[in-house]
């Protein structure tokens, strides 16, 4: 595994849904800081509730149970708010969300009015000029800031939604399939970016696409049935990965 | 796409840098046969390791992006070429190599300079860094008919080694003495015309990057 040290520690992870039935499976891995970690799978494989566990929002579910512990650097998240988790911990989801009735440049600063931080009109600026830059979106908006983001392609609403999360300067990034639901061009684009992001952040995908995995992460997780079958750097996964299980999943022979 | 394009650059960087490596070692060591220069040849032969340790290196990056990029149409081409040119690199600095080698693991031996004269051997040699310098201005132009040349200079290697085996054999019926020696400097024009071979084998591997144009076995190449 490459040199870059650790800054999510995932020790004994189990989560179920209802008591009988794992999702996640005794998880234990360590996500590298400033490097993008792929989490790839067959459908149902617990890929999207493990990256949720990461900051909390599995617990959206009712009746869900988790065993096991998630630490940030050294602090175990369940031991903080989720509040204060979720401004260090965004996501990004797999259809663009930006909120429909905000403009754009409400769009960006909206986790700060949500979460009652008033802020100067110079230093919301800055947020919103900065994040914008960031996921180069700020030259096709800068003159449309106070329009709603509905006439935005869905690459840029997705882009929008990556600026929204970085408008609280994260430590880390979740993506859940950002862009299965975006065409080539977009797509393209967003990998692009996320591979400009991982100087300044830690970035976790979960994705279908194993084409994306192999293109744009460092670090690749395989799953299946809940369980963490290798983790590995994604040169070494997609050359020789060392479970039968895993060569069979990238080589399109399973899943 | 921005990634395929910059471990595409890499590795481009990587083969021209082995390439006039290897370059160096095919002129070295011809020299060092043409000179009786034994410091000349123990330099090709201490520089040997660094030319295998680029192979291994060219063909880790080819792997990695064919395995992380699933490049095609003339980036796939361009890898494939690549991992061929690479090999046949490589096997040119071997014979380099092995030409040095007369000179160093046989102190003794003594190379009759009118022989060298009349089996042509300077000419071999400038034909052969000929072929070497022109593949590599075909790949790094992206121009393969800078390579259509090699072809003509292969040709013209294969006579000179013909020729030079009447040589030997006679100058071997007249001087049965010397024949250890002879041999030694025989098996130099073989390598030189094994190291013609591999330049038009490198030839083919532009014109199929480029072109896409196979002329593996093709009798039309050669005039």
């Amino acid at each position: 595994m490459n040199t870059n040290p650790s800054i999510l520690s995932i020790e004994g992870l189990s989560i179920a849904y209802d008591k009988d039935k794992l999702a996640v499976k005794d998880v234990t891995a360590t996500i590298k800081k400033n490097a993008i970690t792929a989490i790839m799978g067959p459908s149902g494989c617990g890929k999207t509730t493990l990256l949720r566990a990461i900051n909390r929002m599995h617990e959206l579910y009712p009746n869900i149970s988790t065993q096991g512990k998630i630490k940030l650097y050294d602090e175990n998240i369940y031991d903080m708010s989720t509040i204060k988790l979720r401004r260090k911990v965004g996501m990004v989801f797999q259809r663009p969300n930006p909120f429909p009735t905000l403009s754009i440049y409400e769009n960006v600063i909206a986790g700060y009015k949500l979460n009652g931080i008033n802020l100067k009109r110079s230093e919301r600026d800055e947020i919103v000029e900065t994040s914008l830059k960031n996921v180069a979106l700020w030259e096709e908006v800068k003159n449309s800031l106070h329009k709603k983001g509905n006439f935005l392609s869905g690459g840029q609403q997705q882009r929008l939604c990556i600026a929204r999360t970085l408008a609280f300067k994260p430590d880390v990034i979740l993506l859940d399939e950002p862009t299965s639901a975006l065409d080539p061009i977009a797509t393209a684009k967003i990998e692009d970016l996320l591979v400009d992001l991982k100087k300044d952040y830690t970035i976790v995908l979960v994705t279908h696409n194993m084409s994306q995995a192999a293109r744009i992460s460092d670090n690749a997780m395989y799953m299946y049935l809940g369980e963490l079958i290798e983790y590995d750097e994604t040169t070494q996964m997609f050359t020789n990965p060392k479970h039968a299980s895993t060569q069979n999943y990238i080589t399109g022979r399973f899943g | 796409m921005r990634q395929l394009e910059q471990e595409l650059a890499s590795l481009r960087h990587d083969v021209i840098d082995m390439w006039k490596l290897v370059i160096s070692q095919v002129s070295n060591s011809g020299e060092a046969i043409l000179s009786f220069d034994k410091e000349l040849a123990q330099k090709v032969s201490m520089r040997e390791k660094k030319v295998d340790a680029y192979e291994l290196r060219i063909d880790n990056e080819c792997e990695n992006i064919i395995a992380l990029h699933q490049p095609v149409a003339i980036d796939l081409r361009f890898v494939l070429a690549v991992l061929k040119i690479n090999s046949n690199l490589e096997r040119i600095a071997d014979f380099a190599y092995g030409i040095s080698r007369v000179l160093i693991a046989n102190p003794t031996v003594i190379l009759d300079a009118e022989l060298i004269m009349n089996t042509n051997l300077r000419n071999m040699v400038e034909h052969v860094n000929k072929m070497l310098s022109q593949g590599l201005d075909a790949f790094e132009n992206e121009q393969p008919e800078l390579a259509t040349a090699i072809f003509n200079e292969d040709f013209q290697v294969d006579e000179i080694n013909k020729n030079a085996a009447h040589h030997f054999a006679d100058y071997i019926q007249k001087n049965p003495d010397r024949a250890f020696d002879c041999l030694q400097l025989f098996s130099t024009f073989r390598r030189l015309e094994r190291i013609g071979d591999h330049c038009s084998n490198i030839a083919e591997e532009i014109f199929f990057y480029i072109d896409a144009k196979v002329l593996k076995h093709s009798r039309k190449k050669k005039k």
